[in-house]
């Protein structure tokens, strides 16, 4: 199977003071196209840093990152950018809308930077294929937890990414609204044939993916596949 | 391209809908600022055209040409060439009244045309102003008809004419000096000089031409060219300008207190963006972040605020100058029964456009440095709050601090007109702002250095606020204090300025001048002043001279020298002084002033400097005065530049104390009465006691130049409270804006179980420590700025006022603890949940 996202010898510091800590130490592994990856770890185990710089949202101290086939290194923060915006999809714990615009202005977004025509009627099928149809004009703060983390879900498929990046997707959500949006998350990621990269403490969400990445202290514990196909 | 630029201003206009009330205070700062500069701007350059058109009442006329001799060809030349709209002879005569057969050296005035082309001839009746040109009468001083109790109607007898008296003279335009010799004057039409056969060869006389013009001639530049072609045909030119200057500094520093206040209105506003977008774009870090996640570029998510905040710089700057020119326009609808004057409206495009540009300059300038944090912010930011990589490098903060200063820079010269001044301001604002910011600095590092651990709760948490992340202490004691010091600046000036008013119209200038009086009569008419409770200003004894040998050469000889341009002074006789003091109307610019001489030590004295360079002689230099019939040598010891425009007597000769007491001579006594009653009071008892005296009432030219002094101040303490109000609401939007930093905290706060009266208690003691050390700095910077404008550009002293300290201090400190207050109101009103969901 081709690789999408290639991750070899990445290493990442901080400093702190005088002192550099080390989030990430020698970390190398490889996702395939249009598989299900998670990544688990106790909290700073580097779960986020990892995916921060998987997804170009930063920079490693040594090794190499390589998304959709361009080695990030290569690219400056814009060509990063513009790379997310054609081939990244994000789903974030604190779902993250931008405050200032409606749901369905929020999903249109991804589409209108590139120009997309279509981008309002795309992205009310989305938004009606989480069904939020009823909430095109309400602003994040007037909709439930549950309904901004569909917003999101529908934002991060509207311009149909080769791979999405979800960090704790269901960490703010009770456990019936989280499995509701996981189903949503499985649903949609069958569908458009997205390759699927979630950081999750939840070990039952891990298990439903293909492969999972154990992370402690900032290095690889295991990388196991799973059972599911 | 097209698509992409579409899309920015889609999201620039998605957001700020979002984002109406915090952009709204945003714009209320632009707004605010532009309206107050194009109102002050507008206000004042009407103002001060109007008071230009007063103070041409003083002359009389736009210009006047004068000559003291027959006008030479070439004068006359340059005055048909100009077109005279009136003219005038005038000369010192004996006069004769055939009632009673009195008689008395009078300044006769020969008057042709219209003169004065503003203000008017003061007669009674009222109506003898106009019709003795007509009817060909006399108009005599008042102050002679009531000494030889003529009445209108009589007549007198001028050389070989004798003319009906039309009405009595109780001021005309022109009287803009006092001379020694000055004697009442009595106006006839011009048509009857010759048949008086008074002005005769070698007469002392004085030929004058009144001209009015255009308001679009330049006056300066006129005065320029003819000046030096006048003084070689011994003529002068004096313009409405010039005699203008003689109110003084203040004149001169209306214009420039207006400025003050213009910029000042700009920098506040100024301060109001900048408080204002600094808090906005932290707030917005976050969704740019978001944005950059999903794929925007640095120059995307920079340009959506900079269209936002451009796009509000531009409806502010339009609404600004929009309200700044209808203020103009309710400002006489409103104050008409305030204003001292009426005002003209003249609308015109300039203010809407320079408002629209300057809000959208200030805008965006000041919105920079936070704009720029959003070109810098990382994508990272989604996922977790890193302070330091979102920080622009230090030479790009440079490039844009300096922008700022060269945009205020740029204002600074254009609204001063003076490169020095602007230099000056610019540094102050500088060192204010470091001053400020330094101070809180310092004060975050010795609270957390020195932190009272045993303090209570709510005192520890207010105290914690100050310094912990995301504190507002310095944005807000940078806005509070030079918010503070700007609007304390203000009132200091505008105290500067009118102290002096106050010391001028309270000073009791002389306005009656009493001529004449001998030796003998001398205590009794003081006492007669002093009986009515009137002040005697001055006492000045007066000994009459002529110049017999200037460096040893006889002055009859100097008199047959054609190669002398200037000849007058020789034949002048000289009405002298002695003092041991110099007056504020002079300053020796040459020599050393001599107080008293000894007996039998060599004479020294004191010349103008217009009487040295006519009679070309200098320090050392001697000049032998025939004294009525005794030759006196003297030597000049100084050369004194005289300011002739001063209402009181100067001299050209003064001499030191210990020479010419026993001399004989006559005194001029000067007086200052309060009202008209006083002042015909005065000169009818003195009139009827000493015939021999003359008595000059001042009053009206003090009353010109005392109303247009009371529209000054009018102006300034106007200009001063309408920008010091903008200072304030200023200073509410910026501490306003404060409101969204703290929500989120005090929510959680009560979230976790605080009460309301802690919540309130840590906001208020947060805010009253802001507030006090903000409004502090701010006021002992704004004391040491107006010490500097005091000395440098206003060149007066400097008394602080202590209303500053005691009004401004408690009063801003109290402000912004109410709007600090208010503005946890909501979170004590609604439940936390509810405010946690709008505040997102």
């Amino acid at each position: 199977m081709p690789k999408i996202l290639k991750i070899s010898g990445l290493e990442k510091t901080y400093s702190s003071g005088n002192k550099q800590l080390t989030v990430l130490h020698n970390i190398s592994f490889e996702v395939e196209k249009g598989q299900t990856f998670s990544i688990v770890g106790p909290s700073g185990s580097g779960k986020t840093t990892l995916l921060g710089l998987c997804a170009g949202l930063d920079q490693p101290n040594s090794g190499n990152v390589e998304l959709c086939g361009e080695d990030l290194g290569d690219l400056n923060e814009d060509q990063r950018a513009q790379l997310r915006n054609k081939n990244v999809g994000f789903i974030f714990q604190n779902f993250q809308l931008l405050p200032t615009l409606t749901a369905l202005e929020n999903v249109s977004v991804p589409l209108e930077l590139q120009g997309n025509k279509e981008a309002v009627a795309k992205s009310k099928q989305l938004l009606e294929k989480v069904g939020l149809a009823n909430r095109y004009h309400h602003y994040p703060s007037q909709l439930s937890g549950g309904e901004q983390q569909r917003v999101a879900l529908a934002r991060a498929f509207v311009n149909a990414p080769s791979i999405l990046f979800a960090d704790e997707p269901t960490g703010n959500l009770d456990e019936e609204t989280g499995e509701k949006v996981i189903q949503l998350l499985f649903e949609l990621n069958k569908e458009a044939g997205t390759t699927l990269v979630i950081i999750t403490h939840d070990l039952d969400l891990a298990n439903r993916t293909q492969q999972i990445l154990r992370l402690k202290g900032g290095q690889i514990l295991t990388n196991e596949r799973t059972l599911v196909q | 391209m097209k698509q992409n630029t579409n899309w920015l201003f889609k999201m620039a206009w998605r957001d700020a809908k979002a984002s109406k009330v915090r952009l709204l205070l945003f714009m209320a700062s632009i707004i605010l600022g532009i309206a107050a500069v194009v109102s002050i701007q507008l206000f004042s350059t009407n103002l001060i055209d109007n008071i230009k058109k007063q103070s041409k009442s003083i002359l009389g006329a736009d210009y006047v040409i004068k000559t003291r001799q027959v006008p030479t060809e070439r004068t006359k030349a340059i005055v048909d060439s100009l077109k005279p709209d009136a003219s005038e002879v005038n000369f010192v005569s004996m006069i004769a009244f055939p009632k009673n057969g009195g008689t008395k050296l009078v300044e006769v005035r020969g008057l042709e045309g219209d003169f004065p082309f503003y203000g008017t001839i003061d007669t009674q009746p009222t109506s003898a102003a106009v019709s003795y040109q007509e009817s060909g009468g006399a108009l005599v001083d008042a102050t002679l008809m009531l000494q030889f109790n003529i009445k209108p109607g009589d007549s007198i007898k001028v050389g070989k004419v004798t003319l009906p008296i039309s009405g009595s003279l109780k001021a005309i335009p022109g009287t803009t000096a006092i001379s020694t010799s000055v004697a009442p004057p009595i106006v006839i039409p011009n048509r009857f000089i010759e048949d008086t056969e008074l002005l005769q060869f070698g007469s002392r006389k004085e030929y004058k031409y009144f001209f009015k013009v255009a308001e679009s001639v330049n006056l300066e530049a006129l005065d320029k060219v003819l000046r030096p072609k006048l003084k070689a045909e011994s003529a002068s030119i004096n313009t409405h300008i010039r005699t203008s200057e003689r109110l003084g500094n203040r004149y001169e520093n209306v214009s420039k207190f207006l400025n003050l206040a213009a910029f000042i209105a700009l920098l506040l506003g100024c301060i109001g963006i900048a408080s204002s977008v600094h808090i906005y774009i932290k707030e917005k870090l976050r969704a740019i972040a978001v944005l950059k996640c999903l794929g925007a570029s640095r120059k995307q998510s920079f340009y959506i605020f900079l269209i936002q905040i451009a796009g509000i710089g531009i409806i502010g700057g339009l609404l600004g100058a929009l309200i700044g020119v209808g203020l103009q326009e309710l400002f006489p609808l409103f104050l008409k029964d305030f204003l001292p004057f009426t005002v003209e409206i003249s609308i015109s495009v300039q203010p809407i456009i320079m408002g629209i540009l300057l809000g959208l300059f200030m805008s965006v300038l000041f919105s920079l440095l936070p704009l720029l944090r959003t070109w810098y912010v990382s994508p990272l930011e989604v996922l977790r709050v890193d302070e330091q990589a979102s920080k622009e490098p230090l030479k790009v903060r440079l490039l844009v601090f300096a922008s700022i200063l060269v945009f205020l820079f740029l204002f600074s010269v254009w609204l001063l007109n003076d490169v020095m001044y602007a230099l000056g301001f610019i540094s102050v604002t500088v060192i204010a702002f470091s001053v400020l910011a330094g101070v809180a600095i310092l004060c975050i590092r010795g609270i957390r250095r020195y932190f009272p651990k045993r303090w209570g709760f709510t005192a520890r948490q207010s105290l914690l606020n100050l310094f912990r992340p995301n504190n507002q202490t310095v944005v807000l004691i940078v806005a509070i204090g030079l918010g503070t010091s700007l609007i304390s600046t203000l009132y200091f000036s505008k105290d500067i300025l009118l102290a002096k008013t106050d010391i001028e119209q309270t000073s009791k200038n002389a306005n009656i001048i009493i001529l004449d009086v001998q030796l003998k009569q001398r205590e009794a008419i003081e006492n007669n002043i002093k009986a009515k409770r009137l002040p005697i200003l001055s006492n000045i004894p007066i000994v009459t001279m002529r110049m017999h040998k200037i460096k040893d050469k006889l002055v009859n000889e100097l008199r047959q020298d054609s190669t002398r341009r200037r000849r007058g002074f020789l034949n002048h006789e000289f009405r002298s002084t002695y003092r041991d003091s110099l007056l504020n109307s002079e300053d020796v610019i040459r020599g050393e002033w001599v107080d008293a001489l000894g007996p039998n030590e060599p004479i020294v004295i004191s010349i103008s400097e217009n009487l040295a360079e006519s009679t070309q002689v200098d320090i050392g230099d001697t000049i032998v005065f025939n004294v009525q019939g005794v030759l006196m040598e003297t030597t000049i010891g100084s050369i004194r530049k005289v300011d002739w425009q001063q209402l009181q007597p100067n001299f050209n000769v003064v001499f030191p104390k210990g020479v010419l007491e026993k001399a004989p001579q006559f005194n001029v006594i000067l007086t200052s009465v309060t009202d008209a009653e006083s002042s015909a009071d005065l000169q009818r008892d003195l009139v009827a006691k000493y015939p021999n005296v003359s008595i000059i009432d001042l009053r009206q030219v003090y009353t010109i130049i005392e109303d247009i002094l009371d529209k000054v101040s009018w102006i300034i303490n106007f200009m001063a409270f309408f920008s010091i109000l903008t200072g304030i609401i200023v200073l509410i939007g910026s501490v306003r804006t404060s409101k969204y930093q703290r929500i989120k905290e005090s929510v959680l706060l009560r979230t976790i179980g605080a009460k309301n009266k802690q919540i309130l208690q840590i906001s208020a003691f947060e805010y009253l420590f802001l507030g006090l050390l903000g409004s502090l700095v701010g006021i002992l910077l704004a004391l040491l700025s107006s010490l500097c404008l005091a000395f440098f550009v206003f060149k007066e002293a400097f008394i602080p006022s202590l209303i500053p300290f005691l009004v401004f201090l408690p009063g801003i400190t109290l402000l912004v603890l109410a709007i600090g207050l208010t503005n946890i109101r909501t979170v004590l009103q609604s439940s936390p949940l509810e405010v946690l969901r709008r505040e997102g």
